[in-house]
């Protein structure tokens, strides 16, 4: 009898009645195979394998993270709710220990969406992974998290959420972004200046094989995590660095990501990208359930395997080597960088050019960061698009000091509406919302 | 006239029903170590002085297989499994003579590698030399193209006495369940075959040459021909029987619980208007998870012959039966027994039910009838926890569309169904617990022999259709055929009502048109490179669990039921 060597919950959400368009790559039949591998391998049936209805997630969770423009309503359908309900809910069962690890085998998925949302981009609309871990905050008092991004596409959205928080851990692996969508995800992209170095982004070069994907794990991911010591390990599982991928240019395989969730044991995976429904998605989910549960993976492959097809050249070894010392290097000096730019203090400005494929929408973004010594600090966010939207966002982060909660609530209550639709103020200190309209 | 017959561990219960109600009702103690002469007795006894022509027919559920699994008493079988990759098919060994062999089908039904035919051939001689009459060959994804078990088939080449080719067994997925469901069909193969045989043959003797129906664990009927090729469908058929008899009284607007309270357990099930839900894979017996379609019951160790002590202070009820309640001379205090020190039950020794509880009431430091109505309390909340429990395991199915995510009906049951020995006390009691209506069973005494007598045939068929590859395939049918890429989600309903009717006709069934459903029913447009490629289709269709109509009589005349010879 197999049986689970770690009590494992799984939620399996295919919206088998949802697409973005018939033929868009996330469409009905996406999860259709996996559900028949999953089924016919009978991993359901495994002791210490539960199975899981999805929640569905309430607008307190999405309103913790995002500023949805004109409102929740508009950018989302209930198929998000569910699959942020499906993340949340393994969230849940984890951190009441009724479980020791979770999948999230959702979909849509979330990791390219960012704090404000005007619409849709790279196929996600909210970011669900941000909405389970910003509630298991709020709800259990959760501090440190990290977040592995094992999606081909660099998770830009999961990026720009945490880019000004210390006390998440966002680490991506993906391909190349002079290469592919989104197009970012460089090495030198490394967080805020209050929280330098908590971003950590490893680009690989097309057709990196397990062999490439391996050794980042061994020689950045692992040792970054050792040092960082968070409570709880998310994994962003997406599987577009498969070999038989339609949109990507990687070599990975179902063993390889297998091998990976065995050896980087998250306490949560969620299903991000993977557009190989056939060749692809059935045998890597398999192979990540039976990885998180601890049950033997060796025999899981695909028909068409073959390690010596898929090998990465010389070359690719080299260069991620390389990057990884790089990655490593910036990772050791960050702290101290973070922490003399925080004792400088002051206003911190970015401007961001964010586009929204999926909806269509090009929109401008000015941050302004209140650099806090005490505190992650204060951001404000005026956004603005080109279908003719303006809006001001203000975060009051979590742990914010009481000077950088008033300057929210400054922003926020005296700022000048007459040019802007809406303002949106995230006071994550009491876990409250506000919006103002013109 | 129609016979049903249901043996149980303890009795095994006859009914004979004719046009005005129940006949005769007969009740004979099991003799499990000699079966037949159970089944024979109780025949004979509701048969007496009966013209054998004016019976229509006889609906049998008994133990045998089942028992078989609980005790181990399997035939050897042989197990031929083809896997390719996922998990290693190593684990599911079921025995001896089990072998891994060459070949894969993945899950579009697309051959991997071809099956190794001298492997067979090897195989097969070997499971010969070592005497193995029975096989099971099983293939991942057979159900989805079942040619290489066809293969390997035709390669064992009629060298045994029954092969258990796994598409034929469900077409439903899982390749574990599909291996445990065809071991256990080549293990209960010649068990099953040659116990019925030695029915039929007796009632031939009789006179009585009229057909044989056998219940299956999903509360419909076979007949005989049938479950001797798939006897795995006769296992579990005990807590169907009972439960397709309280169906007779069940209101067909609610949702209902039926609780069937025994000696050893109490078994639950839950009825949708009138139709006892179904397990959603198949059910699960002696460690062993299969594809069996049958009803979802839940079984707790809790029933009138319960065992009751004391434990740290605090009165524990269970799990385990010692024997009968003390007032039937058993050896240990139980529920039962707590009846006779309230005055409930008469027709046993109250002196030594009160002697039984006596030193539990005084570990407890309490009255003997009050410790007498806690027992009955505690077992009576142990019930409906349990219950709950079930109902929320139900209501926590997962599913998998928006739709049924926001829509979700949640099972609520309205009433309550109690039967078996107890029922009437536990009734009263139940219902001063909870707010759902409690109604005992009319002749809860024999609500499995009536279960039995008027259940009739269920069928299930599973069609699965990828136009892209062109094919329509029924497994369970040994069918398939050819379609075009516009072959519609209403032509695949359509053929699998056709398959369906056939199939109904074939295992048994009394009525030319049976009431069809569809139970489940999806299409998807299969896009590649952007453009629509095919469509994907799967159908399921089912003739429902229910009763035969022409007995409804029962209900209609409840004439008093004829004391038991």
């Amino acid at each position: 009898m197999l049986s689970a060597k770690s009590k494992t919950g799984l939620v399996f959400f295919p919206a088998f009645d949802w697409a973005i368009s018939p033929t868009h790559p996330e469409r009905e039949e996406r999860l259709l195979y996996t559900q028949d591998q999953v089924f016919e391998e009978g991993l359901l049936d495994i002791e210490g394998i539960v199975e899981y209805k999805p929640d569905l997630a309430a607008m307190e969770d999405i309103r913790r993270v995002h500023f949805c423009h004109p409102d929740e309503k508009s950018v989302i359908t209930e198929s998000h709710l569910i699959s942020a309900g499906g993340a949340l809910k393994i969230g849940v069962e984890l951190v009441e220990r009724r479980i020791e690890r979770g999948f999230a085998l959702v979909r849509p998925p979330g990791h390219h969406a960012m704090r404000v949302v005007h619409g849709a981009r790279g196929f996600c609309n909210i970011n669900i992974e941000a909405i389970m871990i910003e509630h298991l905050r709020e709800a259990y008092g959760i501090d440190r998290v990290a977040i592995v991004d094992t999606d081909c596409h660099h998770g830009d959205g999961t990026q720009n959420i945490y880019w000004h928080d210390p006390d998440t851990l966002f680490i991506s692996i993906h391909q190349d972004g002079r290469t592919l969508y989104p197009g970012s995800g460089f090495h030198d992209e490394m967080g805020g200046p209050s929280a330098l170095g908590t971003t950590v982004n490893i680009p690989l070069p097309p057709r990196t094989s397990e062999q490439g994907f391996l050794y980042v794990l061994e020689n950045a991911v692992l040792p970054i995590l050792d040092d960082f010591k968070p409570q709880l390990i998310v994994n962003s599982a997406g599987q577009d660095n498969h070999y038989s991928d339609p949109i990507t240019n990687m070599s990975f395989s179902a063993q390889g990501y297998a091998e990976l969730t065995h050896r980087l044991q998250p306490h949560i995976a969620v299903l991000e990208g993977g557009y190989s429904i056939e060749g692809a998605l059935p045998y890597v989910n398999v192979g990540i359930i039976l990885a998180l549960a601890g049950v033997d993976f060796q025999n899981v492959r695909e028909p068409d395997y073959n390690p010596d097809r898929i090998r990465q050249s010389r070359d690719t070894s080299e260069y991620i080597r390389q990057l990884v010392e790089v990655v490593m290097d910036a990772w050791s000096s960050a702290p101290k960088i973070r922490a003399s730019n925080r004792e400088k203090g002051g206003f911190a400005q970015r401007d961001l050019r964010i586009f929204y494929d999926t909806s269509g929408i090009l929109e401008n973004q000015r941050e302004t960061l209140l650099v806090c010594e005490a505190c992650s600090g204060t951001l404000r966010i005026d956004s603005r698009t080109d279908k003719g939207s303006r809006i001001l966002a203000v975060h009051i982060p979590r742990k914010a000091c009481v000077r950088c909660r008033e300057q929210g609530y400054a922003w926020f209550d005296s700022g000048e509406i007459r040019n802007y639709d809406s303002f949106y103020l995230q006071d994550r200190t009491q876990d409250q919302y506000f919006v103002r309209r013109k | 006239m129609i016979i049903g017959l249901d043996v149980g561990g303890t009795h095994t219960d006859a009914v004979l029903i004719g046009s005005e109600g129940i006949l005769r009702y007969t009740k004979v103690v099991t003799n499990s170590s000699k079966l037949f002469e159970s089944v024979w007795g109780a025949l004979v006894e509701v048969t007496q002085d009966v013209p054998p022509e004016s019976i229509r027919r006889i609906v049998l559920s008994t133990t045998l297989t089942t028992n078989a699994i609980a005790e181990g008493k399997l035939e050897k079988a042989g197990m031929i499994v083809s896997s390719g990759p996922g998990i290693a098919p190593e684990y599911y060994r079921t025995g001896e003579h089990y072998f891994t062999v060459s070949g894969s089908i993945d899950h579009r039904g697309r051959e991997i590698q071809p099956v190794d035919r001298l492997e067979i051939e090897a195989i097969s001689a070997r499971l010969q030399a070592a005497g193995v009459r029975h096989v099971g060959v099983v293939g991942k994804f057979s159900v989805r193209n079942p040619a290489h078990e066809l293969e390997i088939n035709e390669l064992l080449d009629k060298s045994f006495d029954y092969v258990a080719l796994g598409h034929r067994l469900s077409g439903n997925l899982s390749f574990p369940r599909r291996i445990a469901t065809a071991h256990l069909s080549a293990s209960v193969y010649s068990i099953h075959g040659k116990f019925f045989q030695a029915v039929q043959e007796s009632l031939q003797m009789k006179g009585m040459d009229l057909p044989i129906y056998i219940l299956k664990a999903d509360g419909g009927t076979m007949n005989l021909e049938t479950s001797l090729t798939n006897p795995a469908q006769s296992i579990l058929s005990g807590p169907a029987a009972s439960v397709m008899g309280s169906l007779l009284f069940a209101s067909k607007d609610q949702e209902t619980l039926v609780l069937d309270i025994g000696g050893t357990t109490t078994d639950m099930a839950v009825l949708i208007r009138g139709t006892p839900l179904l397990e959603p894979f198949g059910i699960e017996i002696g460690g062993y998870k299969t594809l069996i379609r049958g009803l979802k019951t839940r079984s707790i160790a809790l029933g009138g012959d319960t065992s009751v002590r004391v434990l740290d202070g605090k009165l524990k009820i269970g799990p385990e039966r010692k024997g009968p309640a003390m007032a039937y001379g058993g050896p240990a205090p139980t529920p039962t027994d707590a009846l006779f020190v309230l005055g409930k039950t008469t027709d046993g020794d109250r002196e030594s039910a009160r002697a039984g509880l006596d030193p539990i009431a005084r570990k407890l430091g309490i009255s003997l009838e009050e410790t007498a109505g806690r027992i009955f309390d505690q077992a009576c909340d142990m019930i409906l926890e349990a219950a709950a429990h079930m109902v929320a395991e139900i209501n926590g199915k997962p599913v998998y569309t928006v739709h049924e995510v926001l829509e979700g009906h949640r099972v609520k049951p309205t009433e309550i169904l109690v039967l078996g020995g107890p029922a009437p006390h536990f009734a009263q009691r139940l219902a001063a617990l909870t707010d759902v209506g409690i109604r005992v069973v009319p002749y809860w005494q024999v609500t499995n022999a009536i279960g039995a007598a008027l259940a009739r045939n269920t069928s299930e068929v599973t069609l699965f259709v990828d136009t892209e590859r062109g094919i329509a395939l029924a497994p369970e049918e040994d069918f398939s055929q050819s379609v075009k890429r516009d072959f519609s989600r209403d032509a695949a309903r359509e053929l699998a009502c056709r398959l369906l009717r056939i199939k109904h006709q074939r295992e048994g069934a009394s009525d030319p048109e049976p009431e069809m459903e569809v139970i489940e029913e999806s299409q998807f447009n299969m896009v590649r490179q952007f453009h629509t490629s095919g469509r994907n289709i799967r159908v399921k269709v089912q003739v429902k669990p229910g009763l035969i109509p022409e007995y409804g009589c029962i209900l209609e005349n409840p004439i008093g039921l004829p004391a038991h010879a």
